[in-house]
């Protein structure tokens, strides 16, 4: 998932010059790579002076970094007693040190809680916001919808599909949800909305049904009759974007029909 | 940011990294209260199991005072605690990411290995130096003047040094803090099958002939010789026992000559 920052890539020509592109570029993997025996921020001040700043400095930018991403209170306490959230942010902002102008983050939030995943993300959309450009990757399909604004997807090593997100759904066009008063009518209601759509609905409970429509020229109202008039009481039907998760499902779906 | 270019800024740039990484270690050691007292009760609690416990029934070959005997083993041992830190570290920056982190930073590349190394040899004196105010407090002491002493610490420091590059390669060979872990408890019996304890003539042929060749013996024979304590070996003994100092030196070559070489060669590969 690619999120383009203001900043047009790198001018790198060489592999020789390997070590300007190390001092561009920020990296963290999927572990939390910081020394747990140190504190936080003799972490930040360690990584600041292995990338050469000087002494005053590293200690500075050890401290502004702490307070812009809300590590200040634990900033003494070793690492050890970190939860898995404010250990994931320190490794993020070890990566801010030298104001990388690309950011490459794998994973960021895999095995996170909801809150320490939302202020993750927030960093993120700040660091967008200054300019960085970062390159994510995630298995979360609503974490590339939230921050991606270019994304590629990725099945079995190879791009499958690219595009923002908007695109990626329009892809496979919008969804129904219908719930039904009485269950009894699943198998009816079912055979209604395949004969409309073409599509085979999936039940995503004893009483709920999805089903994708095909390009706009359904409407919910008529939706709605043909269903009343096979005697199917809908308690509640709406359209509604795909997911990301949806589209991921179906561009798999469809090139292993292609390749069968 | 400083972008390196000329081998000069080079050198600099990997001894400053360096100086960053040793100080890394011992902001460790203060963060680890507990780490420090057991380094320090670690000599006393050996010299009372060894030289009270074991010593009150073994008997010195020549006569001499068993702790006296006993104290250049322990130094020994000491020494070549080196290799399993190092070792331990290594792994565990291995298998954090901490290493690739480090890769991915304008660092020097061979600041990280000369850096680990280098922390060593400072965690590693005081600990030396408590073994010793140990040793001095339950009787032991250097007979042969100043120069033999001196010299017989600068056998330890070189072969400790040469010892925790087998650290580091080892450490990153494993690439595991667990399997690392794993392999602590193996230090024990390796310093152990020496001439530490006890005299290896009463040992089995075979066994003796692991223990003489063991370079912990070499060591602990260099000690004895250079402080002028008992248990210099007599009658038909095997060359390193014959020439401890040789021995030792040529150990610690060998050592370096084999494993800077390795070490650094799998620190580059890394990753790549």
């Amino acid at each position: 998932m690619v999120d383009y920052g203001p900043v047009p890539p790198l001018p790198v020509r060489r592999l020789r010059e390997a070590d300007q592109v190390r001092a561009r570029i920020g990296l963290a993997g999927q572990s939390a790579a910081v020394d747990e025996k140190l504190t936080g921020r003799g972490n930040l001040r360690m990584f600041a002076r292995l990338s050469h700043l000087p002494r005053h400095h590293a200690h500075r930018r050890a401290d502004e970094l702490l307070e812009r991403f809300g590590l200040m209170d634990a900033a003494d306490r070793p690492v050890l007693g970190y939860s898995g959230g404010m250990r994931r942010r320190l490794d993020l902002i070890t990566c801010l040190i030298l104001r990388p102008q690309v950011l490459f983050l794998d994973e960021p939030t895999t095995g996170l809680d909801p809150r320490s995943r939302g202020e993750i993300w927030h960093s993120i959309r700040d660091l967008v916001a200054d300019g960085t450009t970062v390159v994510l990757t995630t298995q979360y399909l609503d974490e590339a919808d939230q921050l991606a604004d270019d994304i590629a997807v990725v099945d079995h090593g190879q791009v499958i599909a690219t595009g923002t997100p908007d695109e990626l759904k329009a892809t496979i066009g919008d969804r129904l949800d219908v719930t039904l008063e009485d269950p009894a009518t699943l198998p009816a209601a079912m055979t209604v909305l395949n004969t409309l759509t073409g599509n085979d609905p999936t039940t995503t409970d004893t009483d709920r049904l999805s089903v994708a429509l095909p390009g706009g020229r359904l409407r919910l109202a008529d939706i709605v009759r043909e269903l009343d008039r096979a005697a199917v009481a809908a308690a509640d039907a709406s359209l509604r974007r795909p997911t990301l998760d949806e589209v991921f499902l179906r561009l798999t779906d469809r090139k292993e029909e292609t390749a069968r | 940011m400083t972008v390196l270019t000329s081998p000069l800024s080079r050198l600099r740039w990997t001894l400053t990294d360096g100086l960053t990484l040793v100080g890394r270690e011992l902001s460790r050691l203060r963060q680890e209260p507990g780490q420090i007292v057991a380094t320090l009760v670690f000599p006393v609690i050996m010299v009372v199991l060894f030289g009270y416990v074991l010593g009150s029934a073994i008997q010195v070959p020549d006569g001499g005072d068993y702790r006296e005997y006993l104290m250049p083993g322990l130094f020994a041992m000491v020494t070549f605690s080196a290799w399993l830190g190092v070792m331990t570290r290594m792994a565990t920056d291995a298998s954090r990411g901490v290493m690739d982190r480090f890769r991915s930073m304008p660092t020097a590349r061979l600041a990280v290995p000369f850096g680990q190394t280098g922390a060593d040899l400072l965690t590693g004196l005081p600990m030396l130096a408590i073994m010793v105010g140990t040793g001095l407090l339950v009787g032991w002491q250097p007979h042969r003047g100043l120069i033999p002493t001196t010299q017989a610490f600068l056998l330890m420091i070189v072969l400790r040094y040469a010892l925790s590059w087998v650290g580091v390669y080892v450490g990153l060979a494993v690439k595991n803090d667990q399997a690392a872990d794993a392999m602590v408890p193996l230090g024990l019996p390796f310093t152990m099958l020496s001439n530490a304890f006890v005299p290896t003539d009463g040992m089995p042929g075979w066994l003796r002939l692991l223990a003489d060749w063991n370079p912990v013996s070499a060591l602990t024979a260099a000690s004895r010789e250079l402080f002028g304590n008992p248990g210099a070996p007599s009658g038909n003994v095997t060359w390193p026992l014959a020439h401890p100092v040789t021995a030792v030196l040529l150990w610690s070559a060998a050592l370096l000559v084999i494993f800077v070489p390795l070490s650094l060669r799998a620190y580059m590969r890394r990753g790549r």
